[in-house]
């Protein structure tokens, strides 16, 4: 009967187009409004590694003291985003994860081998090798450098697919060179496209802009004294000058991550924080009781406002524009369906059950859904289109429309206008055939 | 085939309750050609719409093919007015959107036969009705006689034990009134029973037996059966 509905359906449509048309744009507007906040909403809010985000924690250690606010988040905790330097190499050396990381976004002038392109800036990441498994990174030739790469300060670097288009015209350059502020690095792997929406390794800058282009030991870029391109926050206190200066001081200027696989290790990893400052404490660097926080990805995004309060209300304006359209399509469909009340009462009198009735108009309302949803899409296309235009590059970067958003969109025009049609349905189901045919 | 016994029929608001029907008999054989006429108001398509289980009744009790209807609910009563009933209406009742064949479907679709069965007997009660060449006009493009012929062709379709008409011939001309009437005699003549709800005393005699209702009751209930030209007279 589905087949037969569906047909009745086209039909029904076909015979009042003013009524359908109106119906459909109804559907169409609210939809391609909603799904064009949710898809920046998803966007900024989807699990950037959702096989392991549960797995990888950021580490904050209160290296302040309870007298100084993070100026940064505001966080109640008085706990800081980034970490110092001297924590960043304790920590490190400790070597208490399955896998860890500092690291810190810097950057360099480029000068390319060939004489035709001119030097230009690159943004890079001084990171462990840990980095690249931790994050799952993936590479289309080389990989890693090694363990002893980390400890000799070795100059590699891993480079991204597009410096390496760009650079090298695509080819392998695992083994080339490239000269960085004038020093030459050897490269020894090339990632394949990688782009994690946000950059959640580390938000304070940039959360939604282009991966690194270039990454580097950390030992090699703090050896080298690769200035820092983030976010550098002394809470006020001016350090010792000089990069030495730079590396003794409390200033918070790194991100830390830790792989921890098990609740054991977490818990372990845990109480490893607390002892180490407690230690500190007990060195004299630290004078309050121990301070740190470890927290998952997902955690992390939440703490770090990756998705901003105003894309929050936006979405939830765009619902209820869509609630207001869909109560629009419901009284449409009303109308619509009660003028057919004759044609449901000859209907009823041949043997229509009031089941094959609520059917029919259900499945009228899917497709006037379905057609919406169509519509719809293409609204929400265009609202994208403008978002792109009015916004950042950025969130036009992490804003298109992949098949979970078209096949959402669908669904979502679908399910609501056939809750919308329920009513109107209810009423057609209990059309009195006698009182029909007797007005006849 | 059709028999109520004592049957009411009351409409109730909060101040008043009228009775539509009041112990109201009638038995109905198989095979006979009943006419119901009466006055308006009198009740007579009450009648019709609870004989074509459109409707439920206050009280007494209603036979159809020896099942007791009372108490059935809505997908029990809608499968025995798809199998049982067919219905003929004054204003066609043919649905606008749908062609010919596609009007004469609707109650096989319900019934649930297969395709093949639904055309061969889309095209039977067609030839029955002589309207085989009209199989894909709509309503619109038909006469008024030709629609009431489809809106037999319907009735027919799903091999019905009784035919309710209602005023069959109410909305057509003295011509196709004629070829309408026809159409039931031959259908009674082939063993159909037919009971038709009608004010016209004219269309009344062609019947086997008039049942002549006033304010909800059957005045004349086994009146004289009339001779038809052609009938075959059952007792």
């Amino acid at each position: 009967m589905f087949n037969y509905y569906f047909k009745l359906a086209l039909r029904s449509l076909k015979r009042n187009v003013v009524l359908t048309v109106l119906m459909i744009a109804a559907i169409g507007v609210g939809i391609g409004a909603s799904m064009t906040t949710l898809t920046v909403f998803r966007a900024m809010a989807a699990d950037p590694i959702p096989e392991k985000s549960e797995h990888l924690f950021a580490v904050q250690i209160d290296n302040w003291g309870p007298g100084r606010k993070n100026v940064v988040t505001g966080d109640e905790e008085h706990l800081q985003p980034q970490i110092s330097y001297p924590d960043a190499v304790g920590l490190m050396n400790a070597h208490a994860a399955r896998r860890q990381t500092a690291m810190y976004a810097t950057g360099f002038a480029l000068t390319p081998d060939n004489p035709q392109l001119l030097p230009f800036q690159v943004h890079a990441r001084a990171v462990y090798r840990d980095f690249f498994e931790m994050f799952e990174v993936p590479f289309q030739s080389g990989g890693a450098w090694s363990a002893a790469d980390d400890a000799d300060r070795t100059a590699v670097v891993v480079i991204g697919r597009e410096l390496n288009d760009k650079v090298f015209a695509g080819a392998n350059s695992v083994g080339k060179t490239l000269n960085l502020d004038g020093h030459d690095y050897r490269v020894v792997g090339v990632l394949d496209h990688w782009q994690p929406i946000p950059k959640y390794y580390d938000l304070n800058t940039d959360k939604y802009g282009k991966s690194d282009e270039i990454f580097l030991p950390f030992t090699t870029a703090i050896h080298g004294q690769a200035g820092g391109w983030g976010n550098n926050n002394c809470g006020g206190e001016i350090g010792e000058p000089g990069w030495e200066g730079r590396l003794r001081s409390e200033c918070v200027w790194l991100q830390y991550w830790a792989e921890l696989p098990s609740a054991q290790d977490v818990d372990h990893y845990r109480a490893f924080l607390n002892n180490y400052a407690s230690e500190q404490r007990k060195l004299g660097r630290f004078h309050w009781p121990p301070h740190t926080r470890i927290r998952d990805v997902r955690q992390w995004l939440v703490y770090q406002h990756a998705v901003s309060d105003e894309v929050r209300i936006l979405v939830l304006v765009s619902f209820s524009f869509l609630f207001v359209c869909l109560l629009n399509a419901m009284g449409l469909m009303l109308a619509k369906i009660m003028g057919r009340a004759g044609d449901i009462g000859v209907r009823r009198a041949l043997g229509a059950n009031r089941g094959a009735i609520f059917n029919q108009c259900l499945i009228e309302a899917g497709v006037v859904g379905l057609a919406g949803g169509v519509l719809g899409l293409a609204l929400t296309a265009l609202g994208l289109m403008g978002l792109r235009s009015l916004l950042s590059e950025d969130v036009g970067r992490v804003t298109h429309l992949g098949w979970t958003d078209v096949s959402t969109a669908v669904l979502l025009a679908i399910v609501a206008t056939v809750l919308a049609g329920l009513y109107p349905t209810w009423r057609a189901a209990h059309v009195q055939p006698a009182w029909q045919l007797k007005a006849q | 085939m059709l028999k109520m016994t004592h049957l009411s029929k009351a409409y109730r608001t909060e101040v008043v309750e009228t009775y539509a029907l009041r112990d109201f008999s009638i038995h109905v054989r198989e095979g006979e050609f009943v006419a119901v006429t009466g006055p308006s108001g009198s009740g007579k398509t009450t009648f019709l719409t609870i004989a074509g289980l459109l409707e439920e009744f206050s009280g007494g009790e209603y036979q159809l093919d020896g099942a007791n209807v009372r108490g059935l609910n809505d997908n029990q009563r809608s499968r025995l007015r798809n199998e049982k009933i067919g219905f003929i209406f004054q204003a066609f009742n043919l649905i606008s959107d749908l062609n010919v064949q596609d009007n004469i479907d609707v109650p096989l679709r319900y019934r649930g036969f297969d395709g093949a069965e639904r055309r061969r007997r889309i095209q039977e009660s067609l030839e029955r009705v002589g309207l085989s060449a009209r199989s894909r006009h709509y309503p619109a493009e038909l006469s008024g006689g030709q629609q009431q012929r489809v809106a037999i062709a319907r009735a027919l379709a799903g091999s019905p034990r009784l035919l309710l008409a209602d005023e069959p011939t109410g909305n057509l001309d003295t011509q196709m009134a004629r070829g309408v009437m026809e159409l039931l005699e031959e259908l009674h003549r082939d063993g159909a029973t037919i009971v038709m709800v009608t004010h016209d005393p004219e269309l009344a005699v062609r019947a086997q037996r008039e049942v002549h209702i006033v304010d909800g009751q059957v005045v004349d209930l086994y009146a004289q059966p009339r001779l038809v030209p052609g009938a075959q007279v059952q007792a």
